[in-house]
């Protein structure tokens, strides 16, 4: 299998003011896998995701995504990606359908293409009961499952999750887990951020960002070897201890809420 | 209580991280008090009028002459037939125009008697009433400029004025008080419905209910930080009214800073029962704003008298509290008076101010439960 | 263009969710119209008069009658103590006193003319001027007649007099209904639009919610005519709401072109909503936003004419008025509504006020942002 690659960045970095929250980032992402970004709150991994998705402009450096440069076109990025973000941001106040139907039109699906996807999915999910409901009234789980079906629907290069399974039961996470494979089966290749270490051991491979620097990046089984671990989360606590422990400065955290 | 205070710091601290808004919260009254003070005026200034002279004699010169260097007219058109004036008119280019009749100083002298008509536009019925008045009053003035020397013996009866409280009869005396009180109303209100609802939109206000402060205390150390900060902008009106127009406080400064007061507690409250009824915030703003912006202003006597409105107006303008407030205000500031002149009015906004609260009380527990 | 519709529909579906302001932004209105529209008036009538009259003669009382038979004043008080008058005037019991000093009638004739004098509650300038000149008219015809009286006719030769005579056109009797509702029409439109666009796209930023329509690829234009469109839309159903009840329930003439009326009525929605969201996008909450948005309605709305006259601002006032929507809409309501006035009479304010929103709209677009 020939690997495309569909992310390529090169020297990013992105500054606030004086705090750097990217320290000179290098990495790849090939098509089709399941890329893990793995990292304590506040080391950087949310900023990065950002800067990918064309939400925000890098202060220096060469990110390409999908093709398209994303300090030059983030715009035609955003074409030819899905985007998931860590705070939860349908609107509440419209059902579940009328959110997919907006999502829908704005990547101009065809009418009868949103119909089928959107029956589709209610029956996939088995969400009849809550199509018409309003967003502000279905569970977390439910939620969060709909956010990424709408992060697919219109079938993207890329789809970006932002710790997506942030807050929600075990079942759920699984059940999450099981559509992010799905979605990578389909082709599309999906970047993750997270901080359950558990769910690094479900990606192809996984990179380990602490204080804005990548400071590992393999697959999760040549991590356990080179460290020498049991666990992605014994890898994770060899490497990025200094970050886990230490408190937060308020910048920090400001930038990740 | 250390408890309680903490938590009146921390919302205080809140508002002041906000800072442009707190910028804003003073540029509105300094902004209306200019506006007011050289711009805004209700008087006749420079008002464009067209003359159509049909008879082109010394006499039509002279009044229109008159007329025009009075300073409350520009002569901007000299029309010439009757069909121009509704096409002037309707431009908006001129608010009346003066017409001579043909013959008309021929007229006057021979038979004693000549015929000027004024075609004001209506639309503006207090512009075209007053540039009527204007035009009728300078004509009266050069009618007896006409009467021939027959010595003072014509004039029978003289009047000597006295205007009260305004001798130089400027505009601001009127648009002070209406000015304080508007932006009282609106700013307190809108303050307080704003934060409240905030809580609630967001879901906070569970939070803080779960907290050891009760709910009264909770409400109470919301509103305090802008009791504080509507004072200092009362206050900031006040000297600005006194340094931009001179306007000093004739009665009790520590009166009027009472009264002042009250009627800041009355706004906040009014804001927590738009609160208690509203669900988000947008709904809050609508409330205040859309709904009270016109009846403050048009239903307060500050621009329109309420003396003037029509039966029942009277009464139903009862249930605004603005109209106390301006009242109360002119009383201090411009007439000197105590508050044997005002403590009707004062007890009328304690009331309004009770039945507010009460109000905001018992929604807030039906809410709870 | 599809992906606009979309947008629109969700719009439309997000503000009448809300079941309040879906029905506030037209029960509003219309309450509003209806109880304030007739409230207002500038007409003064019924000035409280107090007469202190300590001559109490014929000739005195003789101008006292005269007083009370006109409809502007209206004697309230009659007393020999002027500290009682004054007091009454103190306490806003009576706008005007009126003092006939003893002599007044007998001096008459002589070569003093009899004196009399006048308080006047001058806290509103523009009343108390008015009133002084209905006194003084009052005062002229009681001399007139006078004169006429006590002369034979033969004898005096009367002085020529200029008669004025006028006439109040497109609202002949001064009804102030006319000249409100456009007007109170015009702020409610206004305050509507400013407060719910804006504060619709400040709550997007919020909620987070305009993070999930950033990283989609709709174009900037998209998204914020997509905010505009439906204020725009429950603007003019406002409108024609308005009109409905100006004419059935006040009887407004409609003399101009309603067509025209809309259509200069839609610029100035334009103009408007462009404005609320230039604000917006520099606002980070809808605290900040209400704030800001007050400010410039409060100036825009005082500075716009709809109840002081605009022309006696001055000069450097009405220049800044050119970027004032309210200012264009409440003169072309009044003069489309009441004067008839037509496309061509008002061809250079629906140019300057298609440049305003064109510049609103523009800057609003531009300041948006997509990416950080």
């Amino acid at each position: 299998m020939t690997r495309n690659t569909v992310i390529s960045v090169k020297n990013l970095v992105k500054k606030f003011g004086s705090f750097t929250a990217n320290d000179n980032l290098n990495f790849e992402v090939f098509e089709g896998e399941i890329f893990g970004f793995l990292g304590a709150n506040g080391a950087g991994k949310t900023t990065a995701l950002r800067i990918l998705s064309g939400l925000s402009s890098p202060t220096s450096g060469e990110v390409i995504v999908a093709g398209y440069n994303a300090r030059k076109d983030p715009e035609k990025i955003k074409k030819n990606i899905g985007y998931m973000c860590q705070k939860f941001s349908l609107y509440n106040d419209l059902t579940t359908r009328e959110n997919i139907t907006l999502y829908g039109g704005i990547y101009g699906m065809p009418k009868a293409l949103i119909k089928k996807r959107t029956e589709d999915l209610f029956e996939r999910l088995s969400f009849h009961e809550y199509s018409d409901r309003l967003i502000s009234s279905l569970p977390l789980g439910l939620k969060q499952k709909l956010a990424f079906s709408v992060a697919v629907l219109h079938e993207p290069r890329i789809v970006f999750l932002d710790e997506p399974t942030g807050g929600v039961d075990p079942i759920t996470r699984r059940q999450f887990w099981e559509m992010i494979y799905e979605t990578a089966d389909r082709g599309i290749t999906v970047f993750v951020t997270t901080h359950y270490m558990d769910e690094a051991e479900y990606c192809d491979r996984v990179s380990i960002m602490s204080e804005g620097k990548i400071v590992a990046l393999n697959s999760p089984a040549e991590l356990k070897r080179l460290y020498n671990a049991e666990s992605v989360e014994e890898v994770f606590v060899k490497i990025a201890r200094p970050a886990g422990t230490k408190t937060l400065s308020p910048e920090v955290k400001s930038e990740n809420n | 209580m250390k408890r309680f205070l903490g938590f009146v710091k921390k919302e205080f601290l809140h508002i002041f991280r906000d800072f442009r808004t707190l910028i804003i919260i003073f540029l509105i009254p300094a902004a209306e008090i200019l506006l007011f003070g050289f711009i805004v005026t209700t008087d006749l200034r420079n008002a464009n009028i067209g003359i159509l002279d049909l008879s082109h004699d010394e006499i039509t010169r002279q009044l229109s002459d008159k007329i025009c260097s009075s300073g409350f007219f520009i002569k901007s058109e000299d029309l010439l037939n009757y069909s121009e004036i509704d096409r002037e008119l309707r431009k908006n280019k001129i608010k009346a125009v003066v017409i001579f009749e043909n013959g008309f100083g021929r007229k006057l002298i021979s038979e004693g008697k000549a015929v000027m008509n004024i075609i004001a536009d209506g639309s503006e019925p207090n512009m075209a009433s007053l540039v009527t008045n204007y035009i009728t009053a300078i004509t009266a003035d050069f009618n007896s400029g006409l009467i021939q020397k027959p010595g003072s013996g014509n004039i029978l009866v003289r009047s000597e004025v006295r205007m009260f409280y305004n001798p130089s009869l400027k505009g601001h005396f009127m648009f002070v008080p209406g000015v304080i009180t508007i932006i009282m109303t609106l700013v307190c209100a809108l303050m307080t419905s704003i934060t409240i609802t905030r809580e609630k939109e967001y879901g906070t206000m569970e939070v803080l209910l779960v907290s050891p402060l009760k709910p009264v205390q909770i409400i109470v150390g919301k509103v305090i930080p802008y009791f504080i900060l509507s004072i200092a902008d009362a206050i900031l009106i006040l000297i600005l009214s006194w340094f931009v127009f001179g306007l000093p406080v004739k009665g009790s400064i520590i009166l009027l800073l009472a009264e002042l007061m009250l009627y800041i507690l009355m706004s906040l409250s009014v804001g927590i029962m738009i609160s208690t009824v509203s669900k988000t915030m947008q709904q809050a703003i609508f409330i205040t704003l859309v709904g009270l912006l016109l009846p403050t202003i048009l239903l307060s006597g500050f621009i329109f008298p309420l003396e003037n409105m029509p039966l029942g107006y009277e009464w139903f303008s009862m249930l605004f509290p603005p109209r106390y407030f301006i009242t109360v205000i002119k009383n201090i500031m411009i007439k000197g008076t105590g508050l044997l002149y005002v403590w009707k009015e004062t007890l009328i906004l304690i009331f309004f101010t009770a039945v507010s609260i009460w109000f905001s009380i018992r929604n807030f527990r039906i809410r709870l439960n | 263009m599809r992906t606009i519709l979309y947008l629109i529909r969700k719009e439309f579906l997000q503000i009448f969710r809300d079941r309040f302001i879906g029905k506030a932004i037209f029960g509003v209105p219309i309450v509003q119209m209806l109880l304030l529209v007739p409230a207002v008036t500038f007409e003064i009538k019924n000035v409280k008069l107090c007469i202190i009259d300590r001559d109490m003669t014929t000739e005195s009382r003789e101008l006292v009658s005269r007083l009370e038979g006109s409809t502007f004043f209206k004697v309230r008080f009659s007393t020999f103590s002027e500290p009682e008058g004054n007091d009454l005037l103190h306490r806003g019991k009576c706008d005007m006193i009126l003092q006939i000093p003893s002599g007044f009638g007998k001096e008459q004739g002589l070569a003093q003319p009899g004196k009399i004098f006048v308080s006047i509650n001058a806290i509103n300038a523009v009343n108390a001027q008015l009133s002084l000149a209905y006194l003084t008219g009052v005062i002229r015809d009681y001399n007139l007649k006078v004169l006429t009286d006590n002369t034979d006719p033969g004898f005096l030769q009367l002085p020529p007099q200029i008669e004025v005579t006028n006439r109040y056109w497109y609202n002949e009797l001064l009804n102030y209904k006319f000249y409100m509702l456009p007007g109170v029409l015009g702020i409610l439109i206004l305050a509507i639009g400013f407060v719910l666009a804006g504060l619709n796209l400040v709550k997007e930023k919020e909620s987070g919610t305009i993070e999930q329509i950033n990283v989609t690829p709709v174009k900037k234009y998209q998204f914020i005519t997509a905010k505009m469109v439906p204020f725009l839309i429950i603007g003019l159903v406002d409108l024609s709401i308005g009109l409905i009840i100006g004419r059935l329930a006040f009887g407004i003439p409609f003399e101009g072109s309603i067509a025209l009326l809309f259509l200069c009525s839609a610029i100035f929605m334009t103009a408007l909503l462009g404005l609320a969201l230039l604000i917006s996008t520099f606002s980070g909450t809808q605290q900040q936003y209400m704030f800001s948005a007050f400010l410039f309605i409060i100036v825009f709305v005082l500075m716009s004419g709809v109840f002081t006259p605009a022309d006696s601002m001055p000069v450097w006032a009405q220049k800044i008025n050119l970027i004032n929507p309210a200012a264009y809409i409440m003169r072309i309501n009044r003069m489309v509504m009441l004067k008839g006035s037509t496309f061509h009479d008002l061809g250079r304010d629906i140019i300057s006020l298609t440049m305003v929103a064109i510049v609103f709209t523009t800057l609003a677009v531009n300041r948006y942002r997509k990416t950080a």
